[in-house]
């Protein structure tokens, strides 16, 4: 196991050095204090009735019997919730509790709150609903099909949710002009997020009569404008703190059902109500990796560049909005910037299914075209007798490109990341060397540091942080952004550290809490480091200037003499002309008042000026590229994956023992989804029940990698700091899972010759493929056939190079 | 339902506690004793995360009923440290990134803790063998392999950050 080779820089003490994190101690102790680890005097307990059926109208609810069960304080139904609030302000169709339809199994319709858990499951039992069931929309395809009932009356037609069509120059004739073109179709199935903690959220009413909530959630931003519009409370009275999160990878980034109902029962019983969720229950809540169907047809000259490619997709959004207008347009915003793509066109299709809600997982709507991207470029660097290390190498985007979809591309170090794993996994010799049954595979990809736009439409900083030193010599940092295992307390605080020249124990953190913290929008996009980080650069520098005045005057020395080191401020020309760093706050305190700063965040202004073009612009792309390596057993299809190798262009690692381990968590969890995760569903058997249920909502059935499953991995990052990012850093907790799946894939084609063109590759696939391999047909396995969609009128945008400003053409005259 | 009352040993002190009969171990010792540093991810035995050494043998805690607990001995992350000074596996977890979210970490800690116990010098497949039952979302686990590898001789790293000036202790 090789450990990343971050170089530290000789003037940064902190920052580039591997160090435990702040939150360490906490952690190996057992006291960071997670949601439902708080206990209040005087707490209920909530549990929730979901939905047995997928699709039905809820015709009555009789809640007499729970009422009236021994030790029940409150059963509360859709009607004490009645305004709809959802994460995307474009598809706000989510109830606290269900209204009037239910829209999957799992959908929550009832509350019961009780003196404790035991009681609530009881009482939850007495509740009877009477429904009218509705028909059951259980794929994709049949949602296409079926425009009646409609799952929701917002959707574009139908249940179609979302229709994306956009066009960057002409893409028909740069395919009818190219050497080749290839065409495949992809399937990348649906998987969840797994963290471990199932969610939980404490609600209590202050002293004073406002309202506090402690929620496992990634966005206690979003959480609070949900809380005050449903329960029409101004949100200055309300609180929300974020607790750590026990692993969140996107899982916990939308408001939650249960996170309002606690609040507003708190608020009824004047009383503080918890619930913790049951691991079903987390299955149920979802938002995870949406199911993605994939065309690609991409042409090529003869050296193999890109001249033109056409992406379509499919998803399969699950009963509700959530993230997916945003997961649709990412399924088309990043296949331009790791490789040049001079025209493009993308159309995205999701559509609401009885299913739970798909959402953003770790890599947002990304990894399914990824995967599609990669395996199709292995496919045309072997039809054009060309290495694929070598095809990509003469591909890869240049630096600071705005590309044909007007995502601008600062640094990239994509090519230098190709070069590193080639070299460490000996790919020259081994690549199609390898005996039969042994393979490798390589692939790359992007991702953003941080999303460019907000989730809703404002002018004001996606962060913001403020400091507070006093003649203590403490410094307290404040910020809005949440700690979810990511390191997010860790670069906070070491930013501040670095800037201020003292220890990251000097410092304390408060962070995550509406109440007491400027405004993070959340962890999520992987924008914490970079925006954060920023801010706390801006808010440490502004307040060093202020001692830096104080001390200068004292010393009787040019204010640009001094440096803050080891706990002292010194005259750089003479250092023991010096005072320590408290000495420093208190002629600070004393020369100017109490010392306080801010410092903000707002990502530069995108070159897209297009309708949909929000999504994607980031302030800088991180790039991966990973060569994986496989065993794969003929007779059953077994796979094993023993070894990756990954370069990760991080810019630059502020704490290298954090990346690392975002790194390899990043690849283990990408080796589930390539091999085994699926969030897959059946119906039961009618003359049971009209129900489809989720195939299995337990930890034993979905199948995850364990200890023994994990490869070894080696690591190699890639720093050429970004001038974005703070102290160059770019994002590292998502861009390296992207490149494994189709790493796998490529690699099982090196081993055994056999295409599997979807995720998960499971050895049934493998033997298929061997099968067909065998009688001389085609070894390839996958989706057929892209389905037919009626696409509306793509929105033309001309790329730069073809005089393009980032605006769409005026609709020509098109018959209507 | 009539409470339950019985008499244990909770990291090394004798400990009276009342509480439902139905009750698991995980329940009697979060909700009970307030020991809220043991986790829980299923609750059905699945996930691992709420071990905890009964008698000195990791146990999921949530499969073994309070009942069942009179006068033996339980051991929880709280217990790790001993006078005041955290357990080797605690510094390196610590130091070398073994703990992302902390969920599982109090349940790797002591299943850790019984593994070195019983095999001082583990190889790498035995730690993953010990490991094996306990889901870990974020690490991809090397860097817990690695922490538990380094507890057997405390390989500090740098001290800066560190929580507390001292130089690492090592074990006899």
């Amino acid at each position: 196991m090789s450990s990343g080779n971050g170089t530290p820089r000789d003037d940064l003490k902190i920052i580039g050095r591997p160090r435990r994190r702040v939150d360490g101690r906490a952690k190996v102790t057992g006291q960071t204090l997670f949601a439902d680890d708080l206990v209040l005097p005087r707490m209920l307990h909530c549990k929730l009735l979901r939905s047995s059926l997928p699709h039905a109208r809820i015709l009555q609810i009789d809640v007499s019997r729970a009422l009236a069960h021994p030790g029940v304080h409150l059963v509360l139904t859709g009607g004490d919730f009645p305004i709809p609030y959802g994460i995307l302000p474009v598809s706000e169709d989510e109830t606290a509790l269900c209204t009037d339809v239910v829209r999957f199994v799992g959908d929550p319709v009832a509350a019961v709150v009780a003196r404790d858990e035991f009681t609530a499951a009881e009482a939850v039992d007495l509740i009877e609903v009477e429904y009218e069931t509705l028909l059951t929309i259980a794929t994709p395809e049949e949602a296409l099909a079926t425009p009646e009932p409609r799952i929701h009356e917002h959707s574009e037609k139908g249940n179609i949710h979302k229709l994306v069509s956009l066009s960057f120059g002409d893409v028909d004739q740069a395919l009818k002009d190219s050497y080749r073109v290839f065409d495949d179709t992809f399937f990348y199935q649906g998987s969840t997020h797994l963290a471990i903690e199932q969610h939980a959220t404490l609600a209590a009413m202050d002293p004073d009569g406002k309202l506090t909530v402690w929620s496992s959630t990634q966005t206690p931003h979003y959480l609070h404008r949900a809380l005050a519009k449903v329960l029409e409370t101004p949100a200055a009275h309300i609180r929300v703190i974020a607790c750590p999160n026990g692993g969140g990878f996107g899982g916990k980034s939308d408001p939650f059902n249960h996170e309002i109902v606690v609040a507003g029962a708190a608020r009824i019983l004047d009383r503080p109500v918890k619930i913790c969720l049951t691991r079903e229950e987390v299955f149920y809540c979802h938002r995870g990796r949406h199911p993605v169907q994939m065309s690609f047809r991409t042409g090529v000259d003869r050296e193999g560049n890109i001249t033109g490619m056409h992406v379509r997709t499919f998803l399969d959004g699950g009963a509700y909005g959530s993230y997916g207008v945003a997961s649709t347009f990412y399924t088309g915003a990043l296949q331009t910037v790791t490789y040049h793509v001079p025209r493009y066109r993308f159309q995205g299709c999701r559509v609401f299914t009885n299913k739970p809600p798909c959402g953003p997982k770790r890599g947002h709507g990304t990894p399914q075209p990824r995967f599609g991207q990669e395996v199709q470029l292995d496919k045309i660097a072997e039809a054009l007798d060309q290495d694929p290390a070598d095809l990509r190498l003469r591909i890869v985007e240049k630096p600071d490109t705005i590309t044909a979809n007007y995502m601008t591309v600062s640094t990239i170090g994509l090519a230098e990341c190709i070069r590193r794993v080639v070299k460490r996994s000996d790919w020259r010799r081994k690549f199609r060397q390898l005996p039969e049954g042994h393979g490798l595979g390589l692939a790359c990809s992007s991702y953003l540091s941080g999303a460019g736009l907000p989730i809703y439409w404002n002018r004001m900083p996606h962060t913001g942080v403020q400091l507070k030193l006093d003649r203590s010599g403490g410094v307290t940092v404040f910020c809005g952004a949440i700690e979810i295992g990511q390191g997010s307390d860790d670069v906070l605080v070491a930013c501040v550290a670095e800037v201020l020249g003292i220890q990251p124990f000097d410092i304390r953190a408060v962070t995550g809490d509406t109440d007491l913290t400027p405004v993070d929008l959340g962890s999520y996009s992987s924008r914490v480091t970079l925006m954060m980080g920023n801010a706390a650069i801006q808010a440490a520098e502004r307040a060093r200037e202020i001692l830096a005045s104080a001390v200068a005057a004292h010393l009787k020395v040019p204010r640009s003499r001094l440096v803050f080191a080891d706990n002292t401020v010194l005259d750089s020309a003479d250092p023991d002309t010096s005072v320590s760093f408290q000495e420093a706050v208190c002629l600070a305190e004393a020369a100017s008042g109490t010392v306080g700063t801010v410092g903000s965040y707002t990502p530069p202004r995108s070159a897209a000026r297009y309708k949909g073009g929000g999504v994607g612009p980031t302030p800088t792309y991180s790039y991966t590229a990973s060569v994986v390596e496989v065993r794969v057993d003929p007779e059953t299809g077994w796979i094993d994956v023993p070894r990756v190798w990954i370069a990760h262009d991080i810019g630059r690692a502020l704490n290298p023992t954090l990346v690392r381990g975002q790194v390899e968590g990043d690849v283990y969890m990408a080796v589930g989804e390539a091999l085994m995760e699926e969030q897959t569903f059946r119906r039961l058997p009618s003359r049971l029940s009209p129900a489809l249920v989720h195939k299995f909502p337990s930890m034993l059935e979905y199948k995850s990698p364990t200890s023994h499953d994990m490869p070894e991995v080696i690591t190699d990052l890639v720093e050429d700091p970004d001038p974005a990012g703070p102290f160059g850093a770019k994002e590292v907790g998502q861009g390296p899972l992207l490149p494994v799946m189709p790493a796998v894939a490529n690699a099982v084609y090196d081993a055994v010759g056999v295409r599997v063109d979807e995720i998960p590759i499971t050895p049934e696939k493998i033997l298929k493929g061997l099968e067909l391999k065998r009688a001389g047909r085609s070894p390839r396995v996958g989706p057929g056939p892209f389905p037919d969609i009626d696409w509306p009128e793509p929105l033309e945008v001309p790329p730069p190079w073809e005089g393009g400003d980032g605006k769409a053409e005026t609709p020509k005259d098109v018959p209507r | 339902m009539k409470n339950a009352h019985m008499t244990l040993t909770i990291n090394g002190e004798e400990t009276e506690v009342s509480f439902a009969p139905y009750k698991t171990l995980l329940e009697v010792l979060r909700e009970d004793l307030r020991l809220t540093g043991t986790k829980h991810g299923c609750e059905l035995g699945e996930c691992g995360a709420c071990a905890v050494l009964l008698d000195g043998k990791p146990v999921l805690s949530c499969l073994v009923l309070g009942l069942e607990c009179d006068g033996r001995e339980v051991l929880t992350v709280e217990g790790l440290a001993e006078d005041g000074r955290l357990h080797p596996l605690q510094e390196t977890f610590a130091d070398m990134g073994a703990a992302q979210c902390g969920y599982c970490t109090p349940a790797i800690l002591v299943t850790a803790r019984e593994l070195l116990d019983r095999i001082p010098n583990p190889s790498r497949e035995q730690v993953r063998e010990a490991l094996s039952g306990i889901l870990c979302r974020c690490t991809g686990y090397h860097q817990i392999f690695e922490a538990v590898e380094a507890a057997m001789t405390c390989t500090p790293l740098p001290a800066a950050g560190r929580a507390r000036d001292e130089p690492l202790e090592t074990e006899a």
